[in-house]
């Protein structure tokens, strides 16, 4: 196939030394009626694909993840986002499956997205890139498993926004999802979801170096918006227990406090910390267009409004993943996508995990979350006929 | 043996999960080949995996315990934490051959609206429980004037699980009531072994320890 040219970066700072460029011929057709050419996928992959390929699962980031599921992130140089549940002997094992993780389209680790050069302009996208939905995330990510010559994954799994692209994984390519855990996440964003990310919006959209998208070609970054951004989000990816126990109303490196608009309190000092770290590896426009993607997502409003309908008939294999504390993606958002997998006849398993960490308990060791998923993966396994070294039986 | 205490936090549960139970070969031989079956309050599936094994059915199961799924899950079966009394509700009509209720309809809230869910869930439901009209039961109450304390009852009256206790006699009439159709029932005496069938009802009441239904939803329902 001539539409498609390897390891060629087509936009960021070229970060991304894994990267599929669809060319103009083969465009990604938007939802909202746009048009992605060319489309660069930057990915990264763990462990072998056997001579079947038949032991691919594809790993779907959240919300602001990346990539690097796993080993050395290159910008943060920090661990990749799953190193609790990808690597050899973990769940996700590199020993057993190949791993395939991408960035999402509208993401800005190497997957064309608002930071990319519109070649209708020569300049950045920005504003001009095309909303994109959870199904566009997925078409992009389908384009990529062809190119690979994988005709069924033999499972899709995410947390979060990367649960929702497992789950429409599932509805609109059952038949190349053999198994699929949607773990910590929504079939809808709700109403609450769609508040905060809006909060989001505004922070970035409120820093006047943002200059309506258009801060790429006029030198600046919208950090202070950005930032504000990823504060207010951080504090739904967490408890109120885990924030209790971690800071309680302890003072930052000072014995009283300081009657002025210093971070006084630990909490102030770690929140104003995050949201800088944030900035250094995460693009302003990116974080509009994925926060958006999460607001439009609404499962069910695809199939007539009845997210059984989604599932119907369907052969995957579920395990649905929740955690007590969550209450951005609570553990009713997961009931309702069971109860619609039940009502479809698929075969589901449904763990609530008990964790006090929050929404964030998918990306840690949680001892519960690991030994579910293993037997999840290892029964599927089974019944895809996988031997414990990857290849075919 | 005890009985299952489905809506019991497992981890303080007084019974082991690994522990066999006399009524799963009984309920098995109920169940027709390749059927879809819907067990409720699995526990650690060994009935599911039982019947995967047997007749080759294919199994979903609700627990309520995380350990009950987690264990269940690390076996490949399909389950969902989920509460009989609750969760029943969302299933839709004739989605299963066969609903399963082994040894949890007495720590049901609602018994009634639990059975009846299974018969519209499924058009065969098999409900296994422990007898309170067994000869020793009724014997404890009358000569101790007090609850009765059996291997197969073990919990004292304050701590029990099982909040809703029949008598053979009274679970035939529940059924009557529902318009359902009882077509096989087997007591089992307390060695474990079933009573005959054209045993006399007050016999089955008397001396059976456990009992096991298996029920057709009744044309005049739904």
């Amino acid at each position: 196939m001539s539409i498609v040219s390897e390891a060629r970066p087509a936009c960021g700072e070229g970060l991304a030394p894994k990267t599929v460029v669809f060319e103009p011929d083969r465009p990604l057709l938007t939802d909202g009626g746009g048009r992605i050419a060319p489309l660069a996928i930057a990915y990264e992959t763990y462990g072998a694909l056997n001579a079947a390929r038949s032991n691919a699962i594809l790993l779907c980031h959240a919300l602001t993840g990346d990539q690097y599921a796993a080993g050395v992130h290159p910008v943060t140089g920090k661990p990749g986002w799953w190193e609790a549940m990808v690597g050899p002997g973990k769940p996700f094992d590199t020993d057993r499956y190949f791993l395939i993780c991408s960035n999402v389209v509208g993401g800005c680790m190497g997957t064309t997205g608002p930071s990319s050069i519109n070649p209708a302009t020569g300049k950045a996208y920005g504003l001009d890139f095309p909303v994109v939905t959870i199904r566009d995330m997925v078409r992009a990510q389908a384009m990529l498993i062809d190119h690979f010559g994988i005709e069924t994954l033999f499972c899709v799994a995410g947390g979060s926004m990367g649960g929702m692209q497992v789950l429409q994984w599932a509805a609109s390519y059952p038949e190349r999802v053999f198994s699929a855990m949607p773990i910590a996440t929504a079939a809808k964003h709700t109403a609450q979801n769609i508040a905060f990310h809006e909060v989001g919006r505004q922070a970035v959209m409120a820093d006047p170096d943002w200059r309506s998208g258009r801060y790429q070609e006029q030198g600046v970054r919208p950090e202070k918006g950005l930032a504000v951004a990823r504060m207010s989000a951080h504090i739904t990816y967490l408890s109120e227990a885990a924030l209790q126990r971690k800071f309680g109303r302890k003072l930052q490196d000072r014995s009283a406090p300081t009657f002025s608009f210093d971070a006084d309190f630990q909490v102030e000092n770690y929140l104003r910390y995050q949201g800088l770290a944030f900035v250094e590896r995460f693009d302003a426009n990116s974080y509009l267009f994925v926060t958006r993607a999460c607001d439009y997502f609404d499962l069910a409003a695809d199939y007539g409004g009845s997210l059984a309908m989604a599932f119907k008939d369907t052969k995957t294999r579920f395990c649905v993943v929740s955690f007590t504390s969550d209450w951005l993606y609570p553990t009713s958002d997961s009931r309702a996508i069971v109860h619609a997998l039940n009502a479809g006849g698929a075969s589901v398993s449904f763990v609530e995990i008990e964790s006090d960490k929050g929404h964030d308990a998918f990306l840690l060791h949680e001892p519960m979350f690991v030994a579910t998923t293993r037997g999840f993966l290892n029964s599927a396994a089974a019944a895809r006929g996988l031997a414990p070294n990857g290849n075919s039986k | 043996m005890n009985f299952t205490p489905a809506r019991e936090a497992p981890e303080q549960s007084a019974q082991p999960l690994d522990q066999p139970r006399l009524d799963l070969a009984v309920i098995a031989d109920m169940v027709a080949s390749g059927a879809r079956v819907l067990d409720v309050g699995c526990g650690d599936g060994a009935l599911l995996q039982l019947l995967a094994q047997k007749k080759g059915v294919d199994g979903r199961g609700v627990e309520l315990s995380q350990r009950g799924v987690n264990e269940c899950v690390a076996k490949g079966l399909s389950v969902i934490q989920g509460d009989a009394d609750t969760d029943l509700a969302d299933y839709p009509d004739d989605g299963f051959d066969y609903v399963i209720l082994s040894q949890t309809l007495q720590a049901t809230r609602r018994p009634r609206a639990a059975l009846a869910n299974m018969l519209r869930i499924g058009r065969r439901a098999i409900v296994s429980f422990p007898n309170f009209g067994y000869w020793r039961v009724r014997t404890q109450l009358a000569v101790t004037g007090r609850m009765p304390v059996t291997g197969h009852l073990a919990y004292r009256w304050h701590d029990t699980p099982n909040i809703h206790l029949c008598t053979i006699r009274d679970f035939v009439e529940l059924v009557d009531q529902l318009g359902a159709r009882i077509e096989r029932g087997v007591a089992l005496d307390r060695s474990g072994a079933p009573i005959r069938f054209n045993a006399p009802w007050w016999v089955w009441n008397l001396f059976g320890e456990q009992a096991v239904f298996l029920l057709e939803r009744g044309g005049g329902q739904r």
